[in-house]
Order: structure tokens, then C-alpha cells, then sequence
């Protein structure tokens, strides 16, 4: 433990200039990032005004609702759908990353940029191709009938399982990318030592790329699951509204029912979590390991 | 062979169009320090690699324990090897990393911890067992990847340049304790560098190689002695490597004609108009004021250099060749400038067949 000490302040000493450096950027984060959070926490400890808006008279009424049966369920479901959107993810996209990594840079560079090109297409458009290809004479359900795998069209719109594939799909690259950052950094050499020393490939992989690549899988986590929790194009798009997400909720709030207070108190949980989620992050992986975020 | 641990047979090499690795064969001794010394490009971490088993030969077999190794895999083969940038698990401590060959084989914990401890006391690195390889210098690193390997008993431990990031000083040191570690245990090593001093140090056998051949194998004094190419006089030591023709022949003595004059010396092989190549180490050159019988060779003293404990005198000859003379003490009666005349003990140089050379390479 002593031994680490040294190690520790040196790093230490290396932060101060960086600070330093940051200057103008934290002017930016504090402009842009800092204040509006500072203002939405304060909005969700206010009273909703009688015709919508923000009557400035404290009160912890929104956290209250937010205990309600009702909304409660809705907050379970959300976490539920962005567990399982993360989990699709992370599962998918580490063979995917995986396998760009140990490939050449050049060809490597070309794969993510096809995985980047869905994310550079307007959301709306690439929800309604989902659509489109999923509709009752869509062409899933045309090719489904023509291989005789169903006799009538299947119902794929505004079901829970086309959410989750529009959820998986538009979060994938976010998985991804990161993961990928992490394994290619990894060093070859480590895991010829690792079977060098008598390990298996599977011994290897859990021993020795799986911890290694820790970082990147968590930032993974964290660039899914939390937009994941909060989106509401998705879900009101490809579910068609019929289950309602902490997004959607937080949307309506701000818009069409103009409950500011409570949409601010739900954002302010979403806060919360991600706040949470970054604290486990840095306690469990070095803050050097941040970068990839 | 029966007592060859391990067996390199015809073995090649080639990625791409690269032919790395020209038709291979050698047999490594069990217990022998072994070390393939050459230029860096040459192959010897291709052919490392490949008794390791991270590369396939492209074609000839390798032999482990008289067992082919083709279709084993590197976690199956009783092989360790110690990588030049020590590769040790970063997310690991010291401990754990020793303890990683043992772990992956099931040994009961207490054993482990006996073995690991006795491990790290042999490399000098007891007490370090709970840092990360992070707070270790260069040479703790190396210690460690030493006994991460050697925890394993492997019949063969295979180096791969396993000082090249240390500093002098400690590289030195390094030599030492590696080839008294080596003596100790009695397991077989094959040790890569380009250092052909680090070399001459440690093995007991170098195979000196050049693109992808092996020129000359042999102990550190047969290479030096008689280093059997040109390369090989160039590249190990010092050495004033002079081109000729083979004027005459009597018996072992021959009359060499060269650029900078005409030498009487010993030969075995060759016949007149015979190219050759005569190497002569700059401590066995001999300068006179007078002429020496057998040798027409005058020259000039251009330069003395003080290299720590020996003087190295450089001198022209006729022709343009620079060679050198090196004594411990400075000949006081020469002096910048004079014109000598170069000789030196039959004996003592070596002659080497320049077209032999060229076809042991095209072999
Ligand atoms: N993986 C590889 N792919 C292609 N060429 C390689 C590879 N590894 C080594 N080479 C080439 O093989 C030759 C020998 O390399 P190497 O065995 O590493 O030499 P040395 O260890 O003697 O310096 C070099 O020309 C090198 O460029
Ligand atoms: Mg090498």
C-alpha cells in the first residue's frame, strides 16, 4: 500500500497544470452544463403554476409524486427497458468491437465508419425506415409469408419488442465505439504471454482482455444506459406511445401538460443515476481510465 | 539427436514475399545456453517465435522433447518465454503474476503461495509481491517476467532480447545473474540479442545468423577465433576484415595479394586466383619501422585514439583501407603521421573462402 503512495502524488502534481489549462473550459461547462442543471434542480423543488409554468413557492411535492404507485412503475419499466437495451448492447457490440480492433487500421477505420453512418442519419428518418420495414405489408412480414414462416402478418408496430430493437440499434454504435477504443489499445503480447503460460483461449479472454478492456465496457454502459433512460423519440415513435418511459413523462411535463416542477424532479433522477453510475465508475476503474469516455 | 531438447529441421519462414527464414536446422542441447545472436532484421524473433508456437512455419518441423510441435498450440507446449518488453499483466500485482501459470493449472493455493514467494526470493524480488508492475522499474519488470516464467519449470526457456531496455550498467549486471540463474537450474535456454558482446558473455553456443541463415554456429571463442565468414569476423568483435586474391600456394602457406600490398600467411583450401578474406584482430596487428619478411605492406599512422584501458591506433593503408591496432599501452616511439610497416603472426589471422561464404548463404 505504502508503495503506491509516491505514484499517487506524482499524478497528483501532473493535474495541477492541466486545471489550470482548463480555464476556458470551464467557463464553457459552468455557461452550458453547470447552470441549466443548477436551475432544473432548483425548478424541481417549486410549485407548478395554476396555467402551467412555475409558481417560485419551495416545496418537495414533486418528489412526492414521484413516489406514487404510478409513476413509480414507470421509473422500474424505464430501467428495465435501458438494463435490457445496455445488456443487448454490450453483448452485441464486444464481439463487434472486438473484431474491428484486431483488424488492420485501414480496414478498422472503414468498419467504423459504416457502423457510423446510421448515427449521422436524421433519427426521425431512420425510425420510420424501422417502420416502413415493419408495417403490416412491410417487407419483414412479406418475407416472413413467403418462406411459409407465417400464414397472416405479424404485428411488429408499437410492440415493446420493435422498442427495444429501435432502442438496441440506435445505441449500438455508442457501445461500440468505446469498446473498441479499449480492445485496440490492448497489447497482443499480453495475451501471447497469457497462452504462454498455459492458458486457454477462454482462460485468456476472462483473465486477461476482459478486465483489461473493463474501461471501455463501462463507458459503454454509461454512453447506453443513460440515454437509453431518458429518450423519448424511440419510444413514442416505435411504440406509439402505448407504454409510457421516464423520457416520455419528462416530455410531457415540459410540454403538452406543462408540469415544469415535475418534469424537472424526474430529470434531476436522471441525474442522479448517471451521477451514481460515474461514481462507480472511478471508484472501481482508474480515473486515468476516464479518457474514453 | 537424442540429447537435443530442442530440433529445428528445414525449417522456413516466409510472410508474403519475405523469405525470413531460409531452410533452418538446428539441435539445441538439453541444459545449454543457446543464443541466436545477428543484426536486427535477421530472423531471430521469427524463429523464436516459432518453437513458442505464435507462428507456423511455413514449411520443416520443429521438435520439442523429440515430439513435433506443429499442431500443439502455445498453451500446450513446455516452452516460456520471456518477452523483450516484459509483458506483464498491468491489472495484476507482482504476486499474481507469478502465480498466474500455477493458478491456470489448479495448484492448491498454499502451494502457490510457497512457489511464488521461493520464485520472487530467487529473482531478488521478495517484498514487491503486492505492487503493480506500474511502480516497478525496468529491471524489477524484467525480474518478475523471469520468474512468471520460470515458476512453470519449463524444460525451455526462450529470451527475446530480454535486456535491450535496460541501461548499460545494469544490463551488465543482468548478464550475470540471468546466466548464473540459467547454471543453477540446468534448464535449457535460447537467448535472443544482436549484442554480440552480451552475447559472447553468456552462451555457452552462439548461432550467429544473417538474413534468416545461420552463417556460423559454434562457442563464443570458436567465433571468435574462427569466425568461418566474413560477416561473422565482421560482426563479432573487432575486426580489420582485408579483401584479396590467392597469388600462390605452398602446402598451408599462401601468398596473398591485396590492395595494400602482398602477405605471407596460413590457409587452409585454397588454390591460386582464389578469392579471399583475411581477418586479423586489431590486438594481434603488428606495426614494424622496418620491413617484415612475407609482408609488403606499408602504411601510415593516422590517429590514436585513448579508449579507457587500450589505444587505438588507426592506419592507412596503401589503397585507401583504414584498419586498427589496439594495445593497452601507447607505443611511444610512433608518432601521427609516420609511415610503418603493418605485419602480424601467420597464425593469428584468419582466412576465409569469400566464394564458400556465398554458397553456405545460397545453400
Ligand atoms: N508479422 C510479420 N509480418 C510480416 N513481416 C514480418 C513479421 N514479423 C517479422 N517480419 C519481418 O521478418 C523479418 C525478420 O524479423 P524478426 O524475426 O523480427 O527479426 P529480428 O528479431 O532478428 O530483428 C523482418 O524483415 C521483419 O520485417
Ligand atoms: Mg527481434
Amino acid at each position: 500500500m505504502t508503495a503506491n503512495a509516491p505514484a499517487l502524488k506524482k499524478k497528483r502534481h501532473n493535474r495541477m497544470p492541466m486545471l489550470a489549462q482548463a480555464g476556458p473550459v470551464s467557463i464553457w461547462m459552468i455557461l452550458f452544463v453547470t447552470i441549466p442543471m443548477l436551475f432544473i434542480i432548483y425548478i424541481s423543488f417549486m410549485s407548478r403554476g395554476t396555467f402551467g409554468g412555475v409558481e417560485y413557492t419551495p416545496t418537495t411535492e414533486s418528489y412526492a409524486t414521484l413516489m406514487d404507485a404510478t409513476y413509480f412503475k414507470v421509473i422500474l419499466k424505464s430501467l428495465e427497458v435501458a438494463l435490457i437495451t445496455t445488456g443487448a448492447c454490450l453483448l452485441l457490440g464486444y464481439p463487434f468491437a472486438y473484431y474491428i480492433a484486431r483488424k488492420p487500421p485501414e480496414v478498422a477505420s472503414k468498419l467504423i465508419t459504416l457502423l457510423m453512418i446510421p448515427f449521422w442519419t436524421n433519427s426521425l428518418m431512420r425510425l420510420n425506415a424501422w417502420m416502413l420495414l415493419f408495417q403490416t405489408n412491410g417487407p419483414v412480414n412479406n418475407f416472413l409469408q413467403a418462406i411459409g414462416l407465417t400464414e397472416a402478418p405479424i404485428t411488429f408496430i408499437y410492440t415493446p419488442g420493435l422498442v427495444l430493437l429501435g432502442l438496441i440499434t440506435n445505441f449500438l454504435p455508442f457501445a461500440v465505439l468505446p469498446m473498441y477504443s479499449s480492445i485496440e489499445k490492448l497489447q497482443k503480447s499480453l495475451l501471447e504471454a497469457s497462452a504462454d503460460l498455459g492458458a486457454t483461449p477462454r482462460t485468456t479472454f476472462l483473465k486477461v482482455t476482459l478486465p483489461l478492456t473493463f474501461p471501455g465496457i463501462f463507458s459503454a454502459i454509461i454512453l447506453t444506459f443513460i440515454p437509453a433512460l431518458g429518450t423519448y423519440t424511440v419510444t413514442d415513435m416505435l411504440g406509439g406511445g402505448k407504454v409510457l418511459y421516464i423520457g416520455n413523462i419528462i416530455k410531457n411535463q415540459f410540454g403538452a401538460i406543462r408540469n415544469w416542477p415535475l418534469g424537472a424532479a424526474l430529470s434531476v433522477l436522471l441525474l442522479v443515476i448517471t451521477a451514481l453510475l460515474i461514481f462507480l465508475y472511478t471508484r472501481f476503474a482508474k480515473i486515468d481510465d476516464l479518457e474514453v469516455l | 539427436m537424442p540429447n537435443s531438447i530442442v530440433s529445428l529441421q528445414h525449417v522456413e519462414k516466409w510472410y508474403g514475399n519475405n523469405h525470413v527464414v531460409k531452410d533452418m536446422n538446428l539441435e539445441i542441447q538439453e541444459g545449454e545456453f543457446l543464443t541466436l545472436l545477428g543484426p536486427s532484421g535477421c530472423g531471430k524473433t521469427t524463429t523464436l517465435r516459432m518453437i513458442a508456437g505464435f507462428e507456423d512455419a511455413s514449411s520443416g518441423s520443429i521438435l520439442v522433447q523429440g515430439e513435433r510441435v506443429e499442431d500443439k498450440e502455445p498453451f500446450q507446449r513446455d516452452v516460456n518465454t520471456v518477452f523483450q518488453n516484459y509483458s506483464l499483466f498491468p491489472h495484476m500485482t507482482v504476486f499474481d503474476n507469478v502465480a498466474y501459470g500455477p493458478t491456470i493449472r489448479k495448484m492448491p493455493k498454499e502451494e502457490i503461495r510457497e512457489k511464488v514467494m521461493e520464485m520472487l526470493a530467487l529473482v531478488q524480488m521478495d517484498g514487491y509481491e503486492k505492487r503493480k508492475p506500474d511502480a516497478l522499474s525496468g529491471g524489477q519488470k524484467q525480474r518478475v517476467a523471469i520468474a512468471r516464467a520460470l515458476i512453470n519449470n519449463p524444460r525451455v526457456l526462450l529470451l527475446d532480447e530480454p535486456l535491450g531496455a535496460l541501461d548499460l550498467k545494469l544490463r551488465k549486471q543482468m548478464q550475470v545473474e540471468l546466466k548464473r540463474l540459467q547454471k543453477k537450474l540446468g534448464i535449457t535456454f535460447v537467448y535472443v540479442t544482436h549484442d554480440q558482446e552480451e552475447a559472447m558473455t553468456m552462451s555457452d553456443r552462439i548461432a550467429v545468423m544473417r538474413n534468416g541463415v545461420i552463417d556460423q554456429l559454434g562457442s563464443p571463442v570458436e567465433v571468435y577465433e574462427r569466425p568461418r565468414t566474413k560477416f561473422v569476423a565482421d560482426f563479432i568483435g573487432e575486426s580489420n576484415v582485408i579483401d584479396g586474391t590467392v597469388e600462390s600456394v605452398d602446402g598451408q602457406t599462401i601468398v596473398v595479394k591485396t590492395a595494400g600490398g602482398t602477405v605471407t600467411t596460413v590457409g587452409e583450401g585454397f588454390a591460386a586466383g582464389d578469392p579471399i578474406c583475411l581477418s586479423i584482430r586489431p590486438e594481434f596487428l603488428e606495426v614494424s619501422k622496418t620491413p617484415v619478411a612475407g609482408f609488403d605492406m606499408p602504411a601510415r599512422i593516422k590517429d590514436f585514439i585513448y579508449a579507457g584501458s587500450v589505444v587505438r591506433t588507426s592506419i592507412d593503408l596503401v589503397g585507401g583501407q583504414e584498419i586498427k591496432l589496439s594495445r593497452f599501452e601507447m607505443d611511444s616511439s610512433l608518432s601521427e603521421g609516420e609511415a610503418v610497416y603493418v605485419w602480424w603472426d601467420p597464425a593469428k589471422s584468419v582466412a576465409i573462402h569469400v566464394e564458400k561464404a556465398a554458397e553456405e548463404v545460397a545453400e
